[in-house]
This record gives structure tokens, C-alpha cells and sequence, in this order.
């Protein structure tokens, strides 16, 4: 079965693909970093990230469709957290728009909610859609993210699409049998289905264990290559994160 | 004065072995077995005779009553480390053998644990990848592999380690015609004593030089292949025809 990869155009050919994974880590999180923590009225601070973000995803050729679908994901949890707050009468000012009344310091919030939570996301969807993901992890490592840490991650990878096969063809033999009813008599199928799936990533668990277990495996997972930052690394790292507090810092002169 | 040790000529002694599982099922019934170096033997039952239980004590993964011995070296806990180097297992499913984001990360894992230098460790995997014709395919994600691509990468982190005996869980099942074959001509070229275990009359006939016939976890026949293969009552009576 085809699956969109958490990864998917991390195999491009680009500047941005190129560089280090650590570089890019640093790069994209001063980013995050410096977004979420400027004030909502810098607006001219938000131009400077979101230009950051489009300026990358241009050099990465990662389509910017691509890049706006993935964001989605998060809108639904936008729209139900931040979309009511303008609503909301919490004194201050105030607009009549016919029948409903806006709050300016609510607007406020929910551009500052909706700002930030776009620009970090697609700070993430970059970094992930211009790293192999082995390589992001290996990066994590070096810069000592914990073992577990990038161990989980790794598995996590290997195995989740596995998994989804799984489901999806339990799904398919469910359905060719007629499947369908009132809503508890569904409900206890799908009960049974995710308890069948859990034993069964279980087993896989246990099998996948054995198998590092016969190869030697004695609960700690040496390390093999190191990868090296080179010149074209440190200077991608430090223009943008410098970019990027820079215009956080602006905006305490103004 | 130096003692320099004989290679031994027995490499799998197994001597009254016996095990349940936890739940009290009774999985192994006093098995004896010899396997000389370089020898290829086969395994035969049906499902649940207990052949893969059988392979996994060969490396200590399970443990029951009675003598394992690996190249004369017991199989118990303080000699895991080296047991594990002489025997690799290639287990059925490829998706439980290959569990790293990357082939090449895969194929490394053994001779990583084998606290190799990266050098070495490089030159295990190109020699394992070419062995088994995948070069090539180092950063490909396993998930992304044939079911056939995924079977010889398996075999190859294996190989990787270089172990003297190799223990084949059901290396075709589940493959089609053509990956079969060549599967069993890859198979054929490794220079181990090997145990495959298979319900597969052709391929024992093909590689083995010895077949042992399971049954409800006791050895009810051992012999060549040809003469095995021809016996229909034998082959009927522990459901392999």
C-alpha cells in the first residue's frame, strides 16, 4: 500500500537539502523560538520569519502546495482553540459588526495564535521535508538529543506504516463481510479491532526483539559514523538564525 | 607452551533437549541432534512441530532442558556474546528483521554489536550487500524494499556478522516463482553450515544434504533428502504432502 511519507521530497536535490541536519535544526528553531516569543503588534518581526520560511522553502524547491496542505493540519486546532476569543466581551475595545460584537484585544489573539502557530509548523514541516529522517535523527544524537529519545523515533518510522497496513486490512476483510449496523454494535467491532491491532504490534514488538537479540544486540546501540559540519553548514546555520533574532531584537529598539 | 585448538568437526550438538512454553505447552520433547561443519540440513514438520523454537535455542534466545552446544562452546549466559557471533538467525518475516530506518544502518547492526571499527564495519556491509546482490540499496528505507528485496537484505545483516552456522527460518515462504529460485541459488552459495527449516520438498532436495523430520516437537526421522522426499506414507503421516 502507497503511504505520504513523514519524509517525503527529503530525497530533492537542493542547497537547503545539502546541509547538515544540525544546521538545519539550529537554523529552523531560532526561528521558532524567536516567533513565538515576539509581542503580537510586531508585525514587522512576523514579515521577517515568514519571509525566512518562504525564502528557504524557495531555495529547498519543496512546492509550496505541499508545504500549505501540510499546514492545514493544524488549522482545525486553530479555529476551535482561537476562533471564538474575538467574540468573547472581555471589556476594551470594541467593533459592532451587525449583530456581533468583536474584541480588538481578541482579534489580537487570534492573529498572534494563528501567526505563530503557522510559522512554527512550517518551520517543522521544512526541516522534516528537506532531511531524510535517518539523518535527522543522527543529527539529534550528536547534539545529544537522548538515545531514547531518537531510538523511539526511529522505530517509529520503521514500523508506523506497517502498522497502518495492518489496520487497513483488517478494515478491507471487515468490510468484504457486510460489515455494517447500529452504531454500538460498530463500536464493539472497533473495539475489537484496535485491541486485535495493539496484540498484534505486540507480537511484532516481541519478533522485532528477537531478532536484535540474535544479532548481538545487548541494550546498547553503538554508534558507527559521525557526520561532519563544513563551511557552507555554519554559515546557512548562522544567517538564519541570526536573521531571525534580529528581528526579534528589533523589535525591543522600536 | 601454545595450545592451538582444532577446528571441531561437530557444529550444533543438541542433546536431550526439552521446552515448554510458558503457557505449559509442551514445544520441544527430548530432541537429540548433531550437525557436522558444513553441512546443510533441513528441517521439515508442520506448523507447530517446533522447529522455530528449535532454531531459537540455538543462539540462547530460549533456553530449555537439556545440552545446546554451539562449536563445542555451551549455550548459556556467559557465553551469549560469542554463541551469537557463530550463529546468525534469518528470521521468516523480513519485517521483523529489518527494523532500521535505513538498509545500511540494518546490515551494520551485528557487526556494530560486534564492536567492529567503523572500517571493518563498512567492508562487512559492502560485502554483504554485494553478496546477496543489493548494492546499491544502502539508504533505501526497508518499508520501501520488494517483499524479495526485503528477504535478501535480511539475509545480508546476517552474513554481515560472518557467522559460522546459519539458521534459515522459511527462507521462500511467500516468495513467488522467480525470487524463490534465485533465492535458493543465493542460499546454495553460502559457505556456512546451514540449518534451513521449510516445508519446501523441492528446495530440500535442492540444497540439503540431510533432512530431519519434526513432529509435535520430537525428531521422528533424520536421512537424505532423496530418500525422505520419496517416502509418501512418512511425508503424509507428519502433513507435508
Amino acid at each position: 500500500m502507497k503511504h505520504d511519507f513523514i519524509d517525503r521530497y527529503s530525497k530533492l536535490e537542493s542547497p537547503v537539502h545539502a546541509r547538515d541536519a544540525r544546521a538545519k535544526t539550529v537554523a529552523l528553531f531560532a526561528i521558532v523560538i524567536a516567533c513565538v516569543t515576539t509581542p503580537p503588534r510586531a508585525w514587522f518581526a512576523f514579515c521577517i520569519y515568514a519571509g525566512l520560511v518562504i525564502i528557504i522553502t524557495a531555495a529547498s524547491r519543496v512546492p509550496f502546495r505541499y508545504l500549505l496542505t501540510r499546514m492545514l493540519a493544524v488549522v482545525p486546532f486553530i479555529l476551535v482553540v482561537a476562533v471564538f476569543v474575538p467574540f468573547m466581551h472581555n471589556g476594551g475595545e470594541s467593533t459592532h459588526w451587525g449583530w456581533l460584537t468583536v474584541s480588538t484585544s481578541g482579534l489580537l489573539i487570534l492573529w498572534n495564535v494563528t501567526a505563530k502557530s503557522l510559522i512554527s509548523v512550517s518551520c517543522l514541516i521544512l526541516l522534516t521535508s528537506t532531511t531524510h529522517f535517518p539523518d535527522l535523527m543522527h543529527g539529534f544524537e550528536q547534539m545529544h538529543v537522548p538515545r531514547f529519545f531518537t531510538l523511539v523515533s526511529s522505530f517509529m518510522y520503521r514500523y508506523i506504516f506497517i502498522i497502518v497496513d495492518e489496520a487497513e486490512r483488517m478494515k478491507r476483510a471487515r468490510d468484504s463481510r457486510n460489515y455494517r449496523g447500529k452504531w454500538i454494535w460498530q463500536a464493539k467491532v472497533i473495539g475489537f479491532m484496535i485491541a486485535s491491532l495493539f496484540l498484534r504490534s505486540q507480537e511484532r514488538a516481541e519478533h522485532v526483539y528477537q531478532a536484535m537479540t540474535a544479532r548481538g544486540f545487548d541494550g546498547t546501540y553503538p554508534r558507527w559514523t559521525e557526520s561532519k559540519m563544513f563551511a557552507a553548514d555554519y554559515i546557512f546555520m548562522f544567517a538564519v538564525a541570526a536573521t531571525a533574532i534580529a528581528g526579534r531584537l528589533a523589535v525591543l529598539w522600536t | 607452551m601454545d595450545v592451538i585448538p582444532i577446528a571441531p568437526q561437530v557444529a550444533i550438538r543438541i542433546v536431550d533437549l526439552s521446552y515448554s512454553y510458558p503457557d505449559g505447552r509442551r514445544a520441544l520433547n527430548s530432541v537429540n541432534l548433531v550437525v557436522h561443519r558444513d553441512e546443510t540440513v533441513g528441517i521439515m514438520g508442520p506448523n507447530g512441530a517446533g522447529k522455530s523454537t528449535l532454531a531459537l535455542h540455538l543462539n540462547g534466545i530460549l533456553s530449555g532442558q537439556g545440552l545446546v552446544e554451539i562449536m563445542g562452546l555451551e549455550v548459556k549466559k556467559k557465553n551469549l556474546r560469542e554463541v551469537r557471533n557463530m550463529v546468525g538467525l534469518v528470521f521468516q518475516d523480513p519485517d521483523d528483521q529489518l527494523f532500521s530506518p535505513t538498509v545500511k544502518e540494518d546490515v551494520a547492526f551485528g557487526p556494530l554489536n560486534q564492536r567492529l571499527s567503523p572500517e571493518q564495519v563498512d567492508h562487512a556491509v559492502s560485502r554483504a550487500l554485494a553478496w546477496v546482490g543489493m548494492e546499491g540499496f544502502e539508504d533505501r528505507s526497508p518499508f520501501h524494499l520488494s517483499f524479495g528485496e526485503k528477504k535478501r537484505v535480511s539475509l545480508a545483516t546476517v552474513l554481515s556478522m560472518h557467522p559460522e552456522i546459519m539458521v534459515l527460518d522459511e527462507p521462500v515462504s511467500n516468495m513467488d516463482p522467480r525470487g524463490r529460485r534465485e533465492f535458493i541459488e543465493l542460499i546454495d552459495t553460502l559457505e556456512a553450515t546451514k540449518l534451513v527449516i521449510t516445508h519446501d520438498l523441492a528446495m530440500t532436495r535442492e540444497v540439503c544434504d540431510r533432512v530431519v523430520v519434526m513432529d509435535k516437537g520430537e525428531i521422528v526421522t533424520d536421512g537424505r533428502p532423496e530418500d525422505i522426499c520419496s517416502d509418501r506414507l512418512l511425508l503424509e503421516r507428519h502433513g507435508l504432502i
